[in-house]
């Protein structure tokens, strides 16, 4: 057991931090869930990009610069530690840009990659459906086949889809053979949302931001070359960028740290309330927790062994951590909770986080996956 | 960094695991619910022939040398098998306190296991010779933990020495009780198969999942914290994980009763021996309460 990050690993912690503290947006950026804060985000990730920050663990060529996975976590601490804002890109770069290296062709690795690490494009996820959400193999929207023009036309309706509004492509899973078994006959698609035939409508969620869409699909035309993994073969695939979004790349340790580290800073700031202090070291301790079960299973993962249902029980590890410190912090604001001007940031951070145990599948849900496939409970 | 155990101590922790299934099987653990001693006869000497006891010890005096680290998993393995012997007590705390090998050693803060039967007792006070000490006994929830007061002039022992001691007792603890965890998650998910209601398996229903699946998330954030902690030796650490240790071991004695229902609640079936013994190590060496003040003390 060495726990110990070597010096090369300490000397790019030095670099991440010394950057991140000179180019960090202050004061903060607006929410990234409006129109006008997506815009200064994407400057900020621009920004990244240009110093070869946005995504660091990807290969050179495609805007990266190779970090391992180790590297990658100690940048995240970094980032969050510097008061960085949440990545509006992460859809993306977390949660596609991992299946695109997994299941995407050569071609279109380098046509879609580099303009996702620039910002160029960015990418909302096209899940779930007015009637599918936790039932996500219950999708109706439908592709079919048009030999004649080399690819599919889509048709149908995705809800509830982050950023929709304002980003320019969208990944979403269609079903392609209606005749097939529900986890079979679905296809995985990029959609350029500028395509004719594609309307967006932003819906306002909780927190008052326009940071969800429905997005409507009539006709639409997507060439062969814009599927991802083999026609029919979308479950699959798409199981891939679930276990990215559960696991660690969507939430890594650093932003709970970060949380956990601001908590402490209200603590003081309100007074050190001894009635609850107990409870501010408790979530400071399950934030070390999340960073020693995140590099335990890195370890692992270097080591070749697959994360698998695990990344369930990260899912509901940190979602709900995320609820718990944020509720703590409304406590220790007492009645400033409501205010959303200065303190604020913690009754919207609020709000966000209680959205945690709800996407990327509900936590009811991840703690079937946990039942049955950690525990090896029947599934009925 | 390398977060992992090597295959050396992952051979010792299944050479142990393998022993204690035929040396401290449920039923040698509840036959010494009302012996003598509480203890498992002849165990205590298999355990000290194997190293394990000894082995924090320099070799020069009769250990192996090795680091806490190296017997964390062996303290997890008597937890998971409800061990009834001071084995944390002795390996954890006794062995590097006193660089001796050939002394049973209790302890507690102030109450303290098994005291009746060790040579030698150390609490926050100090330590004590057992013939020196005198020994008020109560009976336990946990019947195999013989529980005494301690009365006695202690020998005094550094403060910082004391501190660093119980502070790999309480990593040792914490082991133990990701240990119990299992054995109680393990047991449940059994019965949870087997058991049918309505015409199915009561685990085949979400009630009874999301109750065993939150008691195996909690199982999974303590234990890296438990061998962090015994790797690094920081006391620190040590409270972290103690803390996160007793949280999923209450939470799954919970969860395992309530999954198990009536048959949970007889003494004839063998959760309780397993779930007192969680309740029991939650108060011992420091509460949860105790170990998030130390924390604080550090952080706040």
């Amino acid at each position: 057991m060495d726990l110990s990050f070597t010096p090369g690993e300490e000397a790019f912690r030095a670099e991440c931090r010394a950057w991140l503290d000179a180019n960090v947006p202050r004061p903060p950026l607006p929410s990234g869930d409006t129109r006008a804060g997506f815009a200064a985000h994407l400057e900020w990730e621009r920004k990244l990009y240009d110093a070869r920050y946005a995504v660091v663990s990807w290969p050179r060529e495609v805007g990266g610069r190779d970090a391992s996975l180790w590297e990658w976590l100690i940048f995240e601490e970094e980032y969050y530690r510097a008061g960085a804002p949440q990545r509006v890109t992460q859809n993306g770069i977390f949660l596609l840009a991992p299946t695109i290296f997994e299941f995407g062709t050569p071609e279109q690795q380098s046509r879609i990659l580099p303009m996702m690490a620039s910002g160029e494009q960015t990418w909302c996820q096209g899940w779930s459906e007015p009637n599918a959400g936790s039932d996500l193999a219950g999708i109706a929207s439908k592709a079919v086949r048009d030999d004649t023009a080399g690819g599919w036309r889509l048709s149908g309706q995705k809800t509830w889809t982050t950023r929709g509004a304002f980003c320019t492509h969208l990944f979403g899973l269609f079903r392609s053979d209606p005749a097939a078994e529900r986890h079979q006959g679905l296809t995985y698609f990029l959609v350029d949302l500028a395509t004719p035939g594609v309307t967006v409508r932003g819906v306002e969620r909780l927190d008052g931001d326009e940071g969800f869409a429905e997005v409507f699909f009539d006709d639409v035309f997507v060439p062969d070359a814009d599927v991802l993994g083999e026609p029919n073969q979308g479950w699959a695939v798409a199981m891939a960028t679930t276990g990215s979004e559960r696991g660690l790349t969507l939430r890594s340790p650093g932003r709970f740290l970060a949380t956990a580290q601001r908590l402490i800073d209200l603590y003081h700031e309100r007074g050190d309330d001894p009635l609850l202090r107990d409870r501010v070291v408790a979530a400071y301790v399950d934030a070390e927790a999340y960073r020693w079960q995140t590099f335990w299973t890195v370890t692992r993962l270097a080591e070749g062994v697959s994360a698998g249902a695990e990344s369930s029980m990260v899912k509901v590890f940190w979602s709900e951590l995320d609820v718990r410190m944020h509720e703590l912090a409304l406590e220790l604001l007492s009645e400033h909770a409501e205010l959303l001007d200065g303190d604020g940031a913690w009754m919207k951070g609020y709000e966000f986080a209680l959205a945690g145990p709800i996407y990327a599948g509900t936590n009811e849900i991840q703690r079937n996956v946990i039942a049955e496939r950690v525990l090896g409970l029947p599934r009925r | 960094m390398r977060f992992a155990f090597s295959d050396e101590q992952l051979a010792l922790r299944d050479a142990v695991r393998e022993l204690l299934e035929h040396a401290c099987t449920p039923a040698q653990l509840r036959a010494a619910w009302t012996n003598e001693s509480g203890r498992i006869p002849g165990l205590w000497q298999q355990l000290v022939e194997m190293g394990v006891i000894g082995m924090l010890a320099p070799e020069a005096d009769g250990g192996l040398g090795l680091r806490m680290v190296d017997l964390v998993l062996v303290l997890e393995e008597s937890g998971r098998s409800g061990v009834p012997e001071p084995v944390v007590e002795t390996a954890a705390l006794g062995v590097p306190l006193f660089g001796r090998t050939d002394v049973t050693v209790a302890a507690g803060h102030e109450l303290v296991p098994w005291a009746d039967s060790a040579d030698v007792i150390v609490t926050r006070d100090g330590s004590f010779r057992r013939e020196d000490a005198e020994l008020i006994p109560h009976p336990s929830v946990d019947g195999s933990r013989r529980m005494f007061e301690v009365r006695g002039t202690p020998a005094p022992v550094a403060a910082g020495t004391l501190d660093a001691a119980f502070a790999r007792a309480a990593v040792g603890v914490a082991a133990q009780q990701c240990g119990l965890s299992q054995r109680m998650l393990d047991l449940t998910a059994e019965y949870a198969k087997e058991r049918r209601q309505f015409g199915v398996p009561i685990g085949s229903f979400q009630a009874v999942k999301h109750q065993l699946a939150n008691a195996r998330v909690a199982l999974e954030f303590a234990r890296p914290l438990v061998y962090r902690a015994a790797a690094t030796g920081d006391p620190v650490h040590a409270s972290m994980a103690k803390c996160k240790a007793d949280d999923a071991a209450l939470l799954t004695a919970r969860a395992a009763l309530q999954c198990h229902g009536a048959i949970g609640y007889t003494t004839e079936y063998d959760l309780h021996l397993y779930m007192k013994r969680a309740w029991a190590l939650a108060r011992s060496m420091g509460d949860g309460r105790l170990h998030r003040d130390l924390v604080g003390e550090a952080i706040l």
